[in-house]
């Protein structure tokens, strides 16, 4: 396949150069993914989908900073893609801020794909789909299983040639009784890592222990978050925070270089880690590294691409994606180093009156300088007394500075990363997230189940 | 825009072939029922920031999805660009097979409910093609507005411009054939002031712009350079502007505002897959029982909440949805009481209803799923300036900035741009980071005056980013919206 690749990728640059001279610039990437995804609802597998394609993508640029990008399924008719996006490229205005290429650059690694996970059949995921459905034991249940592949190769003008390829597996659902949910979700390279049947017995667990729910009063409440509720505030970060476009459009609140977080915070962007998903080089060719973003509570980095490592004197750190003039460039692979707090249960142990909260939901930024952030819970939260779990809870609205969530003195970090699903860009549907549960002093709950 | 087959919609033959040929090899496979739908999809982005353009991006999504059904199980498979009828044949057996594979843990039995197998076609209205306006021209205004909102003294200043041209074959196992060729433009700016600890925001015409299935026409009407100044100086207002208020009191609405009020709070909580629980590991459930359906009361008298994908230009039209279903106005609530939902073939066959024609992908790759298309309130009795003249205490609230509703679509929370005191029947001053919070049936009961009856009030407004459905899908929904008054809101929800 990657020769295929290579083959296309190398057809589109020469047409590029027999059309558009010495004067055209150009990146081209070739890839083929495979996305298969298996739903389930009702305990009954009801969507079921394979997705195969062949994609070219071309940045093409003329005259120092005219610029147009293309990208095509169609991937036969090489000389048409090349006519139309140089066409393009010389009707548009001349970008002053166009970064140019970064020319050759080795990769650390092309990447760990799993080829049992490639191969994966659909016979293979409803076996996985069967396995959470029966350890649930009963209680009607409802989620996914996925499995995909990635793979790539990128051609530059400039002499970059990388290729690389990844594949994922993904295992997320739900079990259900009585009004109440319980979730369990888990991610890895390997479809062979995921135990399906110990995510469903484990959502079924959290769903029997979160019936009668009742309402609590809205406040501030110690919280302890799994890792699901984890994972979206280490997406809200990234996006928001950590993202080069929020800094140069001044959006970020973060602080360089000051203890801005607690001492136990470390995160880390690392598409080269064990486990990692994302693909080894980003859209403009630049290698996958490992960025530290938060050390020991000091944020200490961000995420580039060329055009706002441009901006903000840095050197791109390889997190360009098909999305970036738009939403800025995103961590794929973010970790949260795991910490001294031991495990969800020591994690509860340590709260006197408090929450514990499976997962969020819907969260959208309010107030982007100070990462405010409104969202709901979902799939369970407990009253904690005294240590233990003492009552479900109905789902709650927070109002809450993810920034200030995170402050000196507030936080304990769980001894056991979790990775988990979430959707941060890319062609491979999630993106995996790695995350140990927190203990935090204060969370904002602004409303409950009556309003 | 109904038209004989193929009459005015430019398919080639071979498309059909194509997608024929996959139907009967799904049959042959050991499918009961199949469709196909082969997809020609173009669509063009620019951005603009700070008087430079930033991104131009064409892309070209082409191929077959094919939809099987085996038993009471679905199998869906896709593949790009298919080199001829042989690549077709094979995904139309590996869509029967997947069928097959999900039969391993089925449903119980399951029908569709009867659709006519058409043959027919559908354009959309275009005045002006969006692909065929030159990019200059279409740079010079994207740049121009930037670069008029950035000499006006703001931090960050960005306009976008989107289309779309897409062209389908649509073939089923019951004899339909299809042809649709839809059209979509939309265009939108906004610009970013930065204060001590803030940041202010102010967008036009809406928070990700406006759309529909419309041409470039639809962007000259906006006429983006009017308003650039304007907005540029009330982001610079807002900055020094009094915070909304905490407090509970009479909320007004912009029609923008609540085009996606009415997204959020009913669109998705119609949405039949919701309501039978396929969706409640994900998008979520909806608070609405079927049991209820005809009797229940969603709000107040003067809720009257449309399905009509047949509304000229609106963003979520079309001919026929991508189960085939001709396109057919109905009502979700009338005079507040819930009357219907969105629905396709084998969930309404399933919730005992005789209805489907909402179930809409996201291009080829996608599995087609029950989608909103137009889900509009009617116009009311009532002006702008009259509800302001009717209320003695209030805040006015217009254009998005963040929005949150829960799983089952009940508990919402909408932040907007820009909010205005309204003291004693007049607009004062204006209020920054405003915000208000309810619960949804609670809400729309307190609905007490409605707009739509000025020029202009009432408009479809268009949402081009509905996400739903694993894999992921972006729908493009439109919302007819006019401004409101609701007594006894929360607002000024503080983080």
């Amino acid at each position: 396949m990657t020769a295929a690749l290579d083959d296309l990728a190398a057809a589109v640059l020469a047409e590029v150069a027999r059309q558009g001279g010495p004067d055209a610039v150009a990146t081209v990437r070739a890839e083929t993914a495979a996305l298969a995804l298996t739903r389930f609802a009702g305990s009954a597998i009801h969507q079921n989908v394979v997705d195969e394609r062949t994609t070219v993508h071309l940045e093409l640029t003329v005259g120092g900073g005219r610029t147009a990008g293309s990208s095509t399924t169609r991937v036969r008719d090489v000389p048409g893609l090349v006519t139309a996006t140089l066409a393009a490229a010389r009707l548009v205005p001349r970008d002053p801020d166009w970064p140019g290429l970064g020319g050759p650059a080795p990769l650390a690694s092309s990447g760990t794909p799993d080829r049992a996970t490639a191969e994966a059949s659909p016979a293979d995921r409803a076996a996985g789909v069967a396995a959470f459905i029966e350890a649930a034991g009963g209680l009607s249940t409802a989620g996914f299983l996925q499995t995909a592949s990635l793979t790539a190769v990128l051609l530059d003008t400039a002499g970059q040639h990388v290729t690389g390829a990844t594949t994922s597996a993904a295992c997320d659902g739900i079990a259900r009784l009585s009004g109440a949910d319980g979730v369990a979700r888990s991610m890895s390279v390997r479809l062979a890592d995921l135990d399906c049947a110990a995510l469903g017995a484990r959502a079924a667990a959290k769903a029997r222990a979160g019936v009668d729910a009742a309402p609590v009063d809205p406040g501030r409440y110690p919280v302890v978050l799994e890792s699901a509720a984890v994972t979206d505030v280490v997406a809200g970060l990234v996006t928001g925070q950590f993202n080069g476009k929020a800094v140069v459009d001044g959006t970020s609140g973060l602080r360089l270089g000051e203890q801005q977080f607690d001492p136990a915070v470390t995160l880390v962007e690392d598409s080269l880690a064990p486990g990692a998903i994302g693909l080894p080089f980003d859209v403009e060719g630049t290698p996958a590294q490992r960025t530290e973003l938060v050390r020991d509570g000091v944020p200490v980095g961000l995420t580039t691409d060329r055009r706002t490592a441009a901006a903000l004197g840095r050197t791109s750190t390889g997190n360009a994606g098909e999305g970036s003039a738009t939403w800025g460039p995103v961590a794929v692979d973010p970790a949260l180093s795991p910490g001294s707090g031991g495990s969800i249960d020591d994690l509860v142990a340590g709260l006197d009156r408090g929450l514990l909260v499976s997962d969020f939901w819907y969260t959208r930024v309010v107030d982007p300088k100070r990462s405010v952030w409104t969202g709901l819970t979902r799939n369970g939260v407990w009253l904690v007394e005294d240590g233990r779990v003492v009552a479900p809870v109905s789902t709650l609205r927070f109002t809450q500075s993810y920034l200030e969530a995170l402050a000196p003195g507030a936080v304990t970090v769980g001894a056991d990363v979790d990775p988990q699903p979430t959707r941060l860009g890319g062609s491979m549907g999630y993106n995996r997230v790695a995350v140990p549960a927190l203990r935090l002093a204060a969370w904002n709950i602004t409303g409950n189940a009556t309003g | 825009m109904m038209s004989p087959a193929n009459e005015m919609v430019d398919i080639g033959s071979a498309s059909f072939d194509a997608a024929s040929a996959a139907v009967e090899a799904a049959l042959a496979a050991g499918a009961r029922y199949a469709d196909a739908r082969l997809v020609d999809r173009r669509h063009e982005s620019m951005t603009a920031r700070d008087g430079d353009v930033r991104s131009l991006t064409q892309t070209t999504s082409a191929g077959l999805g094919v939809r099987a059904l085996v038993g009471s199980s679905w199998g869906f498979a896709a593949l790009g660009d298919p080199a001829g009828d042989l690549d077709a044949r094979r995904t139309g057996e590996r869509a029967a097979a997947i069928a097959s594979a999900s039969a391993a843990v089925p449903g119980p039995p399951m029908e569709l409910v009867a659709v006519p197998a058409v043959q027919g076609s559908w354009a959309s209205e275009c005045m002006e093609d969006p692909f065929a306006v030159p990019l200059a021209e279409k740079g010079d205004l994207l740049t121009g507005v930037t670069a008029t909102m950035r000499a006006a003294g703001v931090a960050v200043a960005e306009a976008l411009f989107q289309a779309w041209d897409t062209r389908t074959a649509f073939v089923s196992s019951e004899g339909a054939r299809i042809g649709q060729h839809v059209r979509e433009t939309g265009a939108g700016m906004h610009c970013l002031t930065v204060g001590d600890g803030e940041t202010q925001r102010r967008s036009y015409p809406a928070f990700r712009g406006q759309y529909g299935t419309r041409g470039w026409e639809l962007v000259r009407e906006l006429d983006l350079p009017a308003h650039a100044e304007r907005i540029a100086g009330e982001a610079h207002a807002l900055l020094t502007a009094p915070v909304c208020p905490s407090e509970e009191t009479t909320l007004l609405l912009g029609g923008e505002q609540m085009s996606l009020q009415i997204h959020e709070s009913v669109g998705h909580a119609i949405e039949l897959d919701r309501i039978l629980g396929w969706e409640a590991a994900f998008a979520g459930t909806s608070w609405l029982d079927l049991d209820q359906l005809g009797s229940l009361r969603f709000g107040s008298e003067l809720m009257n909440i449309t399905i009509d994908p047949t509304i000229p230009g609106a963003l979520g039209s079309f001919g026929y949805d991508d189960e085939g279903t001709p396109a057919t106005a109905r009502d979700a609530v009338r005079n507040g009481i819930w009357v219907g939902v969105l629905a396709g073939r084998d969930s309404a066959a399933v919730a005992g209803l005789d209805y489907a024609g909402s179930v809409r992908a996201d291009g080829y790759a996608r599995l087609p799923m029950v989608r909103m298309t137009n889900v509009g309130l009617e116009p009311g009795p009532h002006t702008l300036e009259e509800m302001l003249a009717a209320t003695d205490d209030g805040v006015l609230m217009e254009h998005n900035r963040s929005w949150s509703i829960d799983d089952r679509r009940l508990n919402f929370q909408f932040g907007c741009e820009i909010g205005w005191e309204v003291k004693d029947g007049v607009r004062g001053r204006m209020l920054k980071n405003p915000s208000y919070t309810g619960i949804g049936p609670r809400f729309w009961s307190s609905l007490d005056m409605l707009g739509g009856r000025a020029p202009g009030e009432w408009r479809a407004w268009g949402t081009p980013n509905c996400g739903k459905g694993q894999p992921g899908q972006v729908g493009h929904t439109g919302h007819g919206a006019a401004p409101a008054r609701f007594s006894g809101v929360r607002v000024g929800v503080r983080g």
